[in-house]
């Protein structure tokens, strides 16, 4: 049920997100997502590609530093208070949302959206017994 | 097991009277032949007739490092050029390098020396000896291959650089012990892991001399644990006659052992120049006592250390002075507080999965000097999280501030981004225009 998304630190300078897209692209790895969390020194690219141990394989082989996480992939319905309603569900039950992004690509009809828990598996029940689609990690991959 | 038995076992009162009977001939060699030192034994009065005991060393004027530029290239050799057969020197970062002489008779001492100091860290005939100090006028190289072979241990002269072909003929040849600068080590870990290697096990190196460079403790556990040997620390310098001049030993890894037989070590304070006890920490000088072409009276090293009388569980005789913690040209002044770049490196050792990649950059921003320490994000301290990061940048700004005293700032930096080295690591980059 869960995704598993790659980390990639990169100092703020200029040329090196560039350089991650150009790395990962000369091997033929595609992002299907991404988001940058950033102080004022570095930041943390944070993607869900169709090719985790090719991206990390060619990220190491350039320098990079870079770990795997393991998040959770949730359809929103894309109708207004879609995302509010599972926000809703969340903090009813005291689950902590680290971080969260969208996919560009879209599943079925809704919005695609990753999220970090610290509690992933719990999250994960919670949200299907209300009903909420979670997508499997290789259909995530193939979008 | 001790090289020169005999020599290094020496009791105390033998060694002084050795000590003594080889100053007098020093001092009276140098007042005949090298015009400098006649001049400056001139102007404070003394001669050698007033050198009685060995605390009369103390009425003998300093040398420093300006001496030898001043006289370069070959002002300060004892003795004439055809005697001389071979010279080495220092480039320097700043000024004129410096050159130094050997006769016949010091390149067997230096090999003695040399000897004495690789069977401190328990290389033997029999041990193949990967060198990569650099050969040339540096005195690393040459100094390490002579003393090897003296042993009877087989050599490698692989010099520096050209890394990846050092970590080739490391798994071909299989040597045993290994010669180097802490810091080109690492690089060679480095290397040797992007190559598939594990250094601890894919290799035969079981013992290690290194030196010519300020490392801490933790370093030496670093090191240890990466290519599964025993680290001894090194000490010598161009000017005194190279490496050689004081090694540590396997037996306590706790000091290096002076050579006292060929050198006398004295420490001082710095600033007033008088001359400390056993114990205290001060400025390192050296009067060498055996050496024919370039004899130095009381060079001051630059060096900050003490020394350690008390006697050590290898047999040696000789007192052992304490790891270095960096030069006083080393020492950085930063906001008023004396800082050596080794004390934040052990720092930086202490917090779990830093690795020894760092550089110190100091600048100034207004009439205020800054600190900035930069360390490498390796896969052991990333995380998904900014907060975890910065939490990491916090704690090092912190154990600095609490051990240290200083106010830094701590920068996270991509892996490799700090230049490795394949000589002497270049810690401490200082932007401050004076
Ligand atoms: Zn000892």
């Amino acid at each position: 049920m869960k995704v598993e998304q790659i980390s990639v630190f990169v100092e703020n300078k200029s040329g090196r997100l560039s350089e991650v897209t150009r790395v990962l692209g000369n091997a033929g790895v595609n992002i299907r997502a991404l988001s940058i969390a950033d102080s004022s020194d570095f930041g943390i690219l944070r993607i869900i590609v169709n090719d985790n141990d090719k991206a990390v394989e060619v990220l190491k082989a350039n320098d990079f530093t870079v770990s795997k996480t393991e998040v959770v992939a949730i359809e929103v319905p894309d109708s207004p208070g879609g995302l509010a309603s599972i926000l809703d569900i969340l903090e009813r039950e005291g689950l902590n949302v680290e971080y969260m992004y969208a996919f560009v690509e879209r599943s079925s009809n809704n919005a695609l959206i990753v999220f970090r828990f610290d509690e992933n598996d719990r999250a994960i029940q919670v949200l299907t017994s209300n009903g909420i689609t979670i997508v499997n990690g290789s259909n995530v991959y193939s979008l | 097991m001790i090289w020169n038995e005999e020599f290094e076992t020496l009791p105390r009162e033998a060694l002084e009277a050795l000590q003594l009977k080889r100053l007098q001939a020093t001092v009276e060699r140098v007042y005949v032949n090298v015009p400098f030192y006649k001049k400056k034994f001139d102007e404070q009065g003394v001669t050698p007739a007033d050198i009685k005991s060995l605390s009369d060393l103390q009425k003998l004027p300093f040398t420093v490092k300006n001496d030898l530029r001043d006289n370069y290239p070959f002002g300060l050799f004892s003795v004439p050029m055809s005697r001389v057969v071979r010279v080495h020197g220092s480039s320097g970062t700043t000024g004129k390098p410096i050159v130094v002489g050997y006769t016949k008779r010091d390149i067997d001492t230096w090999a003695e020396l040399m000897a004495r100091t690789l069977t401190c860290a328990g290389i033997h005939r029999g041990d193949i000896v990967h060198n990569a100090y650099g050969y040339g006028l540096f005195t690393g190289g040459l100094g390490a291959h002579y003393g090897a072979e003296k042993i009877g241990a087989s050599v490698i002269p692989i010099s520096g650089g050209n890394t990846k072909r050092q970590i080739t003929i490391m798994k071909d040849f299989a040597p045993t012990a290994i010669t180097c600068t802490p810091s080109y080590l690492l690089h060679l870990a480095d290397v040797a892991k992007d190559m598939g290697f594990d250094p601890a096990v894919d290799f035969n190196i079981r013992a290690g001399c290194f030196g010519a460079e300020p490392w801490s403790e933790k370093m030496r556990d670093q090191l240890e644990k990466i290519f599964n040997l025993d680290a001894v620390d090194i000490y010598g310098l161009t000017e005194v006659i190279g490496p050689g001049v004081s090694s540590g030993c396997l037996e306590a890894k706790s000091g290096l052992h002076v050579f006292e037989d060929h050198f006398i070590p004295e420490i001082i304070d710095p600033e007033t120049g008088e001359v400390l006890p056993d114990g205290e920490k001060g400025e390192l000088v050296f009067t060498s006592i055996t050496k024919e072409a370039f004899p130095v009276i009381r060079y001051r090293t630059r060096d900050i250390t003490s020394l350690n009388p008390t006697p050590c569980v290898c047999g040696r005789t000789f007192k052992r002075m304490e790891r270095i913690t960096g030069r006083s040209d080393d020492m950085l002044i930063i906001r008023g507080v004396n800082v050596f770049p080794s004390q934040i490196e052990s720092v930086l050792m202490d917090i779990e999965g830093i690795e020894p990649h760092y550089q110190l950059i100091v600048d100034r921003e207004g009439t205020l000097d800054t600190l900035e320490v930069r360390v490498e994000v390796n896969e052991k301290i990333f995380s998904d999280e900014v907060k975890q990061l910065e939490s990491l940048e916090r704690k090092v700004t912190n154990d600095i501030k609490e051990t240290i005293g200083t106010t830094c700032r701590c920068k996270l930096v991509e892996p490799k981004s700090i230049p490795r080295s394949e000589g002497k690591a270049q810690r401490v980059i200082d932007k401050r225009s004076i």
